[in-house]
């Protein structure tokens, strides 16, 4: 057995990264960075607004919460759609209980389809983050250039129609990017993604047509990763973010701005057994001094 | 290895009961050991035809994002909550690290910490590697952490956990002492080998954080609880049978440094430094005292 001599070449084997996107930099040597608020630590709620159309493509991959029964998939289709109907509004409420401004990723698709929601997330003051189309609209290596352009020109422009503004933000489905994703998100004049979770704080992304900011939206904090994929509680879930902020607010003091990102979803923490933990969390969040809530807007933003 | 054969002939079998006395330095009951991973994963890495890199389509964004996480975020939290209780690390590196990013090899080798193979990066296997291109890449990793560093590596982990039949053979030949390949043990014990003499460094999957959060599904503070039992539980089966016991802890920076992570594990630390049974070292010199104290 012997392997091609190639696969013991390592051209790119020098310093710095594999590839020309950003440098290399350590989070605890930067020059501190400043949230609108002046308080230390930015409390970033994102939640993930998504339609999933009871007949999956799986071009080029199934998302993650996509229909999973032979069709009709009654079971899944319906809960998802729970979410946006119920669980979306329990969030909403409970953010204007603390008066938390959020970024809400949105499906083109529910712009279309549930143009009130879009309503109801602008009347609240709440950054809408363009989402990709539905959920059919994932990204990957194989997926042709002009199609992934246009998917991404239909999610903001439809945004843009029912929201009355342009978003600024972009977050793929499943974080999930091809090789020319930042590129045509550039080109299509958005300034920040929220894709890329090797870090903490905003960066600065090239992309090869011009800068992004991108906003690290931790996948590890979200309730997708510790309550659908790891299966701990929501109370546990409210812990292990409460001792996250313990951590950042004491770096915070040390180091400049910290940021904690909320990813939530709003069939998995909008339901009727987990909401209280949710709410709990903002109304703990919010007594906490050195404390704010922030859009990723604002924290992409904060990079001046 | 007899390579073919059911038996593997890795060891010989020594039961568990009525071992011989095995003193850590200082009377310590068990030799607890950090393991820090400090790897390198390619964005666009070349196929293995054995295994592939990346579950998804290159780049697989999120998989390569949260690697990176751990060299510009994770590391510090990790190697300062070890240096404020005492621990040195003893890193399983992709040795490419020396070219990539010196600032974290160099920051790890400030502190005293031990260094040994892992591979060129975790993005490439020795799967399907003939004899010389298996040896290129040991005496690759011995010169680079060696230019590095200053340090002669001792030991071994494989690439991502990427063996052949002639692995242990090769790095006992290149004068390497230990394997943290074998999992058979909570001692130090003798492998077999063509040439040379080495012994298998007790390692852990079952307590490795990897598995911790993403095979066994625990919280933060459910892995600190994990490592005190496993503590415990060493400690005191060293202590009562005179047999010294090794644990270890192996890390992975973008893991174990999360900020909902690396309080609950520095509350482990402070745990094993306070209970006083703990000789807290480096796995080169749990090999050098092994080896010295035990004819082989």
């Amino acid at each position: 057995m012997t392997l091609d001599p190639a696969y013991l070449d390592y051209p790119l084997r020098k310093a710095g990264m594999d590839h020309d996107h950003y440098r290399w930099s350590n989070l605890f040597e930067r020059p501190p960075i400043a949230w609108p608020s002046g308080q230390g630590v930015a409390v970033a709620v994102v939640i993930n607004l998504e339609w999933f159309p009871i007949i999956p493509e799986d071009k080029p991959f199934r998302a993650p919460g996509h229909m999973v029964t032979p069709y009709p998939d009654y079971r899944h289709y319906t809960a998802r759609e729970y979410g946006s109907r119920v669980g979306f509004y329990r969030m909403l409420d409970a953010l204007m209980r603390v008066r938390a401004r959020a970024s809400v990723a949105v499906n083109a698709a529910i712009a279309t389809r549930y143009p009130q929601v879009i309503a109801d997330i602008v009347a609240a003051g709440h950054e809408i983050v363009a989402h990709s189309t539905d959920m059919n609209g994932t990204i990957a290596s194989g997926l042709p250039e002009a199609d992934e352009r246009a998917l991404i020109a239909a999610s903001i422009d439809t945004l843009e129609r029912v929201s009355g503004s342009r978003p600024r933000g972009w977050m793929s489905i499943a974080r999930s990017q091809s090789f020319n994703t930042p590129r045509l998100l550039a080109e299509a004049g958005l300034s920040y993604m929220c894709d890329w979770v090797n870090d903490e704080l905003p960066y600065r992304f090239a992309t090869g047509a011009g800068d992004l900011v991108n906003v690290p939206i931790n996948h590890e904090l979200s309730d997708r990763q510790i309550v659908t994929v790891q299966q701990n509680s929501a109370d546990s879930y409210v812990q292990q973010m409460q001792d996250a902020h313990v951590l950042l607010a004491g770096e915070a003091k040390r180091f400049g701005g910290r940021m904690l990102p909320l990813n939530i979803t709003p069939y998995v923490m909008g339901l009727p057994y987990r909401i209280d933990a949710f709410e709990r969390l903002l109304a703990h969040l919010a007594e906490q001094p050195g404390t704010a809530f922030h859009t990723t807007g604002e924290i992409a933003g904060a990079l001046g | 290895m007899r390579e073919g054969e059911k038996d593997p002939g890795l060891y010989d079998f020594r039961p568990y009961r009525d071992r011989p006395p095995l003193a850590w330095p200082g009377g310590k009951s068990v030799a607890v050991w950090v393991s820090p991973n400090i790897e390198f994963y390619e964005l666009d890495p070349p196929a293995n035809p054995h295994r592939k890199s990346w579950p998804k389509p290159h780049p697989d964004v999120v998989g390569y994002g949260h690697r990176d996480y751990g060299n510009r975020v994770g590391h510090w939290r990790m190697a300062d909550a070890m240096s404020k209780h005492g621990f040195p690390g003893s890193v399983s590196l992709s040795v490419a690290m020396c070219q990539h990013l010196p600032e974290v090899v160099a920051d790890a080798n400030d502190r005293g910490w031990e260094f040994f193979s892992h591979g060129i990066y975790n993005t490439r296997y020795s799967y399907g590697m003939d004899e010389a291109q298996e040896r290129a890449l040991i005496e690759d990793s011995i010169r680079t952490v060696r230019e590095a560093t200053g340090q002669v590596i001792k030991g071994w982990l494989a690439p991502a956990l990427t063996h052949t039949p002639r692995t242990l053979d090769l790095i006992a030949e290149y004068g390497l002492r230990y394997t943290c390949d074998l999992y058979h043990d909570d001692q130090p014990g003798e492998v077999h080998v063509k040439s040379g003499r080495l012994i298998s460094m007790p390692y852990s999957l079952e307590v490795n954080d990897h598995y911790g959060f993403f095979v066994y599904n625990m919280s933060p503070r459910e892995y600190a609880d994990t490592l005190i039992r496993q503590y415990q539980r060493l400690a005191d089966e060293g202590e009562r049978s005179g047999a010294g016991t090794v644990m270890c802890i192996p890390l992975h920076a973008y893991l174990i440094g999360q900020p909902h992570r690396i309080g609950p594990f520095e509350e482990v630390l402070k745990h094993i430094a306070a209970d006083g049974r703990a000789w807290i070292t480096r796995s080169g010199d749990i090999a050098d005292h092994y080896m010295q104290q035990v004819p082989a």
